[in-house]
């Protein structure tokens, strides 16, 4: 299966250092011939990479702001999250206004359509019959890792429409008249690019473009700093507004009992106590990869720590609820498709094989030091292991193991040395 | 002969470390590339079984063979041991103290919970000496 990726590598940048391979939550980069290398099979485009490398070598893969020229109607979907890149002066009006004065011809809120999500959550909670406890899907990243990692927690995935989906469905149904409409969903993250790309639950996105916030945020502060007048386009409510933050999701939908997690590391301990059968008692899972929620999306600006602080003050003068609900009759609001876990920890479609293999990684691994220093490109010495069972890699990559048998050989040849036959003497 | 044997130490003062061979096996699992459910009826009835081994055995030994066929699992302790094991079975019977009931365990699931999720459950223990539990589950089953 071929996978599409929103997270690349720009060699040029990439110095191998191992920051990026050791925190990677699948181990899915490897670093060889001097440079990190994505294993595309593994990839969950999280964007944990892009945070971690110093270099800036790891880059998302979002749409370009020229692609507005490919649309005769164009509107901006933009995530929460840009709410909380510019400061008090900026109202949620003032920055709408500004994504207009870009070249939108409009602009509908996502977190609008993160209420109508809540309210779908609601409504699934309620259900008698549903597994314990339901995981949240709106984080795409955290999604893809259960397919990855956890593939028994799938059936625990809420199976309802992200916000964005949602939003964009709506705009397609309110502009159904017009040709040629592009709908540009504005991301904090590479793993909603990703989603676009290659989407969960439906076969197709409904959204056209994806760009950055990084990539608009100095063009729509320009736009922002123009002396027009700022047109009341703010619609959306603090419950839907909150999804930018961890816990507001949780907030919206009101579980019984619930637990919020936030930071794709964090998140693999949560769902391994689901796994383990901890969490059977609790009713929601609100799972963010990115620190502090979307906030802390690799493709923001400000601070996740300040940019939830901005959006918490913002939320303070919304109303609570949405003041003109839109009509979802035609509005598909939960996944059609199945979601299918990706086996990528498997080491052989044949049984045994996959055993042997094992006993042999197993036996690599007394070889090895143990110090999980990731020299020889690979995240820890386990990794290793399992790289040279799938052939992939040789046991003489650990530079320790390496010493040790430039050492043995070294003293080999001091011993042949000695035993050396005198030299011809040519006097 | 294709089977893997896994060996654990656990000690039974390390809750912090409790459910770790758990885990392992639970990774382990996945690179064999095991059904979902097989890997979540294993992980959910080893993992009771360790915390139990932890709280009331005071730690042991815990051994795991997986062949194609069958997952079994044996975890050893020379614990209080159990006197009336048909008790033990019964749903919210538990001897755990008030602190371990107070962090969450000790409900009075765990025997029970594994049964529910494995094939097979056999508990030999004689008291003052110790308490053997061995979980199989079948593979074949699907």
């Amino acid at each position: 299966m071929e996978i599409s990726h929103s997270v690349a590598l720009n060699k040029d940048l990439c110095k191998g250092c191992t920051n990026c391979i050791t925190y990677c939550p699948t181990e899915a980069i490897r670093v060889s011939k001097g440079k990190a290398r994505i294993i595309t099979d593994r990839c969950i485009d999280c964007g944990e990479c892009i945070r971690r490398c110093p270099h800036h070598a790891k880059i998302a893969l979002p749409d370009s702001m020229r692609d507005l020229e490919k649309f005769q109607f164009k509107v901006a979907i933009p995530a929460p999250t840009l709410y909380g890149q510019f400061d008090k002066r900026f109202s949620i009006d003032r920055i709408l206004t500004g994504l207009k004065h870009l070249g939108f011809d409009e602009v509908f809120e996502v977190a609008k359509a993160a209420e109508y999500v809540s309210d779908r959550i609601i409504q699934e909670l309620a259900k008698p019959d549903k597994p314990k406890p339901l995981i949240s899907s709106s984080c795409p990243a955290c999604v893809r890792l259960v397919q990855v990692k956890y593939p028994e927690l799938l059936d625990n995935i809420i199976r309802v429409e992200s916000p964005m989906e949602i939003a964009a469905q709506i705009v397609r149904e309110k502009y159904k008249d017009i040709k040629d409409l592009g709908i540009f969903f504005i991301s904090p993250c590479p793993a909603k690019i990703t989603s676009v790309k290659a989407p969960l639950g439906h076969d197709s996105s409904t959204v056209d473009r994806v760009l950055s916030i990084k990539d608009i945020y100095l063009p729509l502060l320009e736009a922002m700093s123009s002396n027009t007048e700022i047109e009341h386009l703010a619609s959306a409510s603090g419950r839907g507004v909150s999804w930018a933050v961890r816990d507001g999701e949780t907030e919206a939908v009101k579980p019984i009992s619930y637990v919020a997690v936030d930071g794709i590391n964090n998140v693999s301990k949560v769902l391994e106590k689901i796994a383990d059968g901890r969490l059977d008692e609790i009713d929601y899972v609100e799972v963010m990869a990115c620190p502090g929620g979307c906030v802390g999306g690799a493709l923001t600006v400000e601070n996740p720590y300040i940019c939830k602080s901005i959006v918490t003050a913002k939320i303070l003068d919304l109303p609570e609820s949405v003041i003109e609900p839109d009509n979802l009759e035609k509005i598909r609001l939960d996944w059609d498709t199945k979601i299918e876990p990706r086996q990528i920890m498997k080491l052989s479609d044949d049984f045994g094989e996959a055993i042997e293999k094992i006993q042999k990684m197993q036996m690599i691994q007394q070889q090895l030091p143990g110090l999980d220093c990731s020299a020889c490109g690979a995240p820890t010495c386990k990794a290793l292991a399992e790289d040279i069972v799938r052939g992939k890699a040789e046991i003489t990559y650990c530079v320790f193991v390496l010493r040790e048998r430039i050492r043995k050989l070294t003293n080999s040849m001091m011993e042949l040395q000695e035993k050396m036959p005198p030299p011809i003497d040519n006097n | 002969m294709s089977k893997i044997s896994k060996h654990f130490e656990i000690a039974g003062d390390k809750i912090d470390s409790m459910g770790e061979a758990s885990s392992e096996i639970k990774k382990l699992l996945k690179t064999l590339g095991l059904p979902a459910q097989a890997i979540k009826r294993t992980a959910v009835s080893m993992y009771e079984a360790e915390v139990n081994l932890v709280i009331h055995g005071g730690g042991g030994e815990g051994f795991v063979e997986i062949s194609p066929e069958t997952i079994l699992i044996r975890f050893e302790d020379k614990g209080p041991g159990i006197p009336d094991i048909d008790l033990a079975m019964q749903e919210g019977y538990s001897t755990a103290p008030d602190h371990i009931r107070e962090i969450g365990f000790g409900a009075g699931m765990g025997l029970p919970n594994i049964k529910k999720n494995s094939d097979e459950l056999t508990i030999n223990s004689v008291v003052g000496e110790g308490t053997t539990v061995t979980i199989k589950i079948d593979l074949t089953k699907g």
